[in-house]
């Protein structure tokens, strides 16, 4: 990777929060992770994980490295260079009976993407994590400069921390997995308009039922509509329920251009969420379908991140454990509304427990997903929400974290240290950093 | 149909090999790494709907005496070849080539004489077979001189010469001679430059490449917007070429 300069460009993760750096795309990720501080999937991280550290300026993109280095269509077992898309795989494999055994709300997240942030689907309340639940192996460049297969087995320490590691403990040139076998390429789907936040934690309890579910909260109504929302569940429709049915391409309409930071305000966000509420007329609906339309609703428009105008936007998202139980929520919550953090979209289920992945998002207890604005009180706003989660004794997703302070991301999460153990055997000059362990993790710039 | 791809193994080539083997093609892949090639194999099969193998021989475009037996391996596995895509070639700015002349001996050579050895190779074997597409790329660096590719522009212009020539003169014959001239796509070949605007994507230039083969078209701008950009280039006069950068 020839010291190209920066040229001007800068480089951002999903919120389109940039720093002063550049990607350098490879297909040969052997030859080309040799000297690269960090890789890079398809950047939908939402901060700063996916980003250079402020001295290095250059990362290194995988997303040409994407071959698919074997497939047993009997078993289902698949080998692929790390930068393979998910969308890709599904393109490829749904309509010949598999799927991923855990998908995150995008496809267009690449293998590694997904290994480095042990990413979580609708389904984790049964299927846990994609990385230290499913992975079988990953190929990984260490700092050193060896490549090794690491598995649970051969270097546990080591694979739990990569793992959810956010690319800190190594380049992931490759990944295996087993697939999983699906009986149709159909969901067979139930939602429900639901008006309180009582009754979504119970409905959430029912549904799940379902391997897949996943609710919307309306977090700008506040008293005793506080929490309305629509619940979803699904599963995979049986051969018979979808008949002979072929998937139709779905049609992705891109947003052109950046929307001005006015846009987005208060106001619109109430109407978007006051119209999506009632959009679900009947209370209850059920019926098959499209797999896109029930796991990836955001990818329906391209560039949807550009609505949130050249400021961008942060998401934050937390699991709240189920110690605190409904009324750990309703604190959250309150405190949410009343802080006025206007949304779009505020998305909450359930997790299961906890996986072995040393720094693994996911614990039991419920998850809240939320969109916020980039303004000037966002820091502000960032900080007392974690107040209240500190509280709860709850953590952050790091994949879609750019606010958190370092030292409560400490406070919530001690298993910092024993990744930091992980990191000082495998990599105790840190080479390998990001712009978000630069910030949380204390390393050096 | 039945196609060899040489430089399969990267960029547009691959995709070209991936849109082919999901539609049921076979393929084949010349190329010059082992390890590589066996990947690509690897990937092409999986692409394949009924998981067909995909088989693969080294060829060289530094060394021509490669060149016959890669093509025999190709009949060989294939059976017969309808069709040679040949999209292996190599690049480096204009500023690095004025200060390594070995590199620009070695690039001109690939690029233009091994590259037209290889498509005399092909040619021969189609002809006898009565006919074929070969579809080679180009560039549209190699339409007119310019200040950023005159080295690889020219080298590039001598090729497309040579493939209209070919055309002209056995498209009676039965050879369908397809010449591809992609503006700045973003691939491999391209990572460490700043990407202009209508920069193209390898899988929609695939896209365009395969349908112009199905159909015989003989010349393929991709994306197709540098038809008109290179329209207006080759119009303007040589004092403002001499003054402005592209
Ligand atoms: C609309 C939307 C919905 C989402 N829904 C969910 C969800 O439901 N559940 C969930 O868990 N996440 C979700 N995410 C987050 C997303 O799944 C993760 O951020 C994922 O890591 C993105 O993958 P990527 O390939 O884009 O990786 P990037 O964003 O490019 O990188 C993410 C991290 O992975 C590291 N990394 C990437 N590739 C490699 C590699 N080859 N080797 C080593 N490290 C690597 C990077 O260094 C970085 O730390 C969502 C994101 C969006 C935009
Ligand atoms: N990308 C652009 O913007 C652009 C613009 C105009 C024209 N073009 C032309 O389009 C074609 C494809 O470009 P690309 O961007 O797809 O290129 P690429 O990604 O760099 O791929 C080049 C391919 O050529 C192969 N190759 C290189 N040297 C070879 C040799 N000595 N013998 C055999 N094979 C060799 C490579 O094989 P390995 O994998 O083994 O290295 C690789 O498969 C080239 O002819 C290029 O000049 C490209």
């Amino acid at each position: 990777m020839a010291g190209l300069g920066d040229q001007g460009q800068t480089i951002a993760g999903w919120g389109n929060i940039g720093v002063p750096g550049h990607e350098v795309l490879s297909e040969r990720l052997e030859r080309a992770s040799a000297d690269a501080v960090l890789s890079r999937g398809l950047g939908r991280s939402y901060g700063d994980s996916a980003l250079p550290p402020p001295s290095s300026r250059e990362v290194l993109g995988t997303r040409l490295a994407d071959r698919i280095l074997s497939f047993d269509p009997a078993s289902g077992r698949l080998r692929a260079e790390a930068g393979l898309s998910l969308h890709e795989l599904n393109r490829l494999l749904l309509r010949r009976g598999y799927f991923t055994p855990v998908t995150p709300g995008t496809q267009f997240v690449t293998l590694g993407g997904m290994v480095a942030a042990d990413v979580h689907g609708k389904n984790h309340h049964v299927a846990g994590c994609f990385g230290s639940d499913h992975t079988r192996m990953v190929r990984l460049r260490v700092a050193d400069g060896r490549i090794l297969e690491v598995t649970r087995e051969s270097h546990p320490d080591l694979f739990y921390a990569t793992c959810g590691g956010m690319g800190l403990t190594g380049h992931i040139l490759e990944v295996e997995l087993d697939l999983k076998r699906i009986p149709s390429p159909w969901i067979y789907a139930e939602s429900r308009r639901i008006a309180d936040i009582d009754e979504f934690l119970a409905a959430l309890a029912e549904y799940e039922r379902f391997p897949y579910v996943v609710g919307w909260i309306d977090c700008l109504s506040r008293g005793r509509k506080m929490g309305r929302g629509i619940l979803d569940g699904g599963r995979w429709a049986t051969a018979a329920e979808a008949g002979a049915k072929p998937l139709p391409k779905v049609p992705s309409p891109s947003v052109p251009l950046m929307f001005p930071n006015w846009v987005l305000n208060d106001l619109t966000a109430k109407a978007f969420n006051t119209l999506y509420y009632w959009k679900h007329l009947a209370k209850e609906k059920k019926g098959l379908r499209h797999p896109d339309s029930f796991f990836y609703p955001l990818d329906m428009i391209r560039h949807w991140n550009r609505i949130y105008g050249r400021k961008g936007f942060t998401q934050y998202q937390c699991v709240i454990p189920e110690d605190s139980g409904r009324d750990g929520v309703v604190r959250f919550l309150e405190a949410l509304t009343a802080m006025g953090g206007a949304s779009f979209l505020c998305v909450i289920k359930s997790c299961g427990p906890e996986s072995k992945g040393t720094l693994s998002f996911p614990r039991r207890g419920t998850t809240i997903a939320l969109d916020i604005p980039a303004r000037s009180g966002t820091q502000a706003l960032v900080d007392a929400l974690n107040r209240v989660l500190l509280d709860e004794g709850g953590r952050i997703y790091l994949a879609k974290d750019t606010f958190t302070r370092a030292e409560d991301f400490r406070r919530m999460d001690p298993r910092l240290e024993q990744f930091q153990a992980v990191r000082d055997v495998w990599d105790p000059e840190r080479k390998l950093r990001s712009a978000q362990s630069v910030r949380l993790f204390g390393d050096p710039e | 149909m039945r196609v060899a791809i040489l430089g399969a193994t990267q960029g547009m080539g691959r995709a070209i090999a991936r849109l082919l083997a999901e539609r049921g093609d076979q393929v084949f892949v010349l190329g010059i790494e082992p390890e590589e090639l066996a990947r690509t194999s690897a990937d092409l099969q999986a692409h394949s709907p009924s998981h067909m193998p995909v088989g693969a021989a080294l060829c060289d475009l530094a060394d021509p005496s490669t060149f016959a037996a890669a093509l025999d391996a190709a009949e060989a596995d294939l059976g017969d070849v309808e069709c040679v895509v040949v999209t292996a070639a190599i690049f480096a700015t204009q500023d690095t080539l004025e200060e390594d002349l070995d590199r620009t001996e070695l690039l001109l050579r690939l690029n233009f004489t091994n590259t037209v050895v290889f498509c005399e190779h092909v040619r021969r074997r189609l002809l006898q077979r009565g006919g074929g597409t070969l579809c080679v790329f180009s560039s549209v660096a190699g339409d007119r001189g310019r200040k950023p590719v005159v080295l690889y522009g020219a080298a590039k212009a001598g090729l497309s010469h040579y493939l209209e020539g070919l055309d002209h003169r056995h498209h009676e014959d039965g050879l369908r001679v397809i010449t591809v001239k992609p503006g700045f796509v973003k691939t491999g070949m391209t990572a460490g430059l700043k990407p202009p605007p209508f920069a193209g994507e390898p899988v929609a230039v695939a896209a365009s490449v395969v349908r112009a083969i199905d159909r015989g078209t003989p010349v393929v701008y991709a994306p197709g917007i540098w038809r008109l950009v290179m329209l207006v280039i080759c119009a303007l006069p040589r004092f403002i070429m001499r003054k402005v950068g592209f």
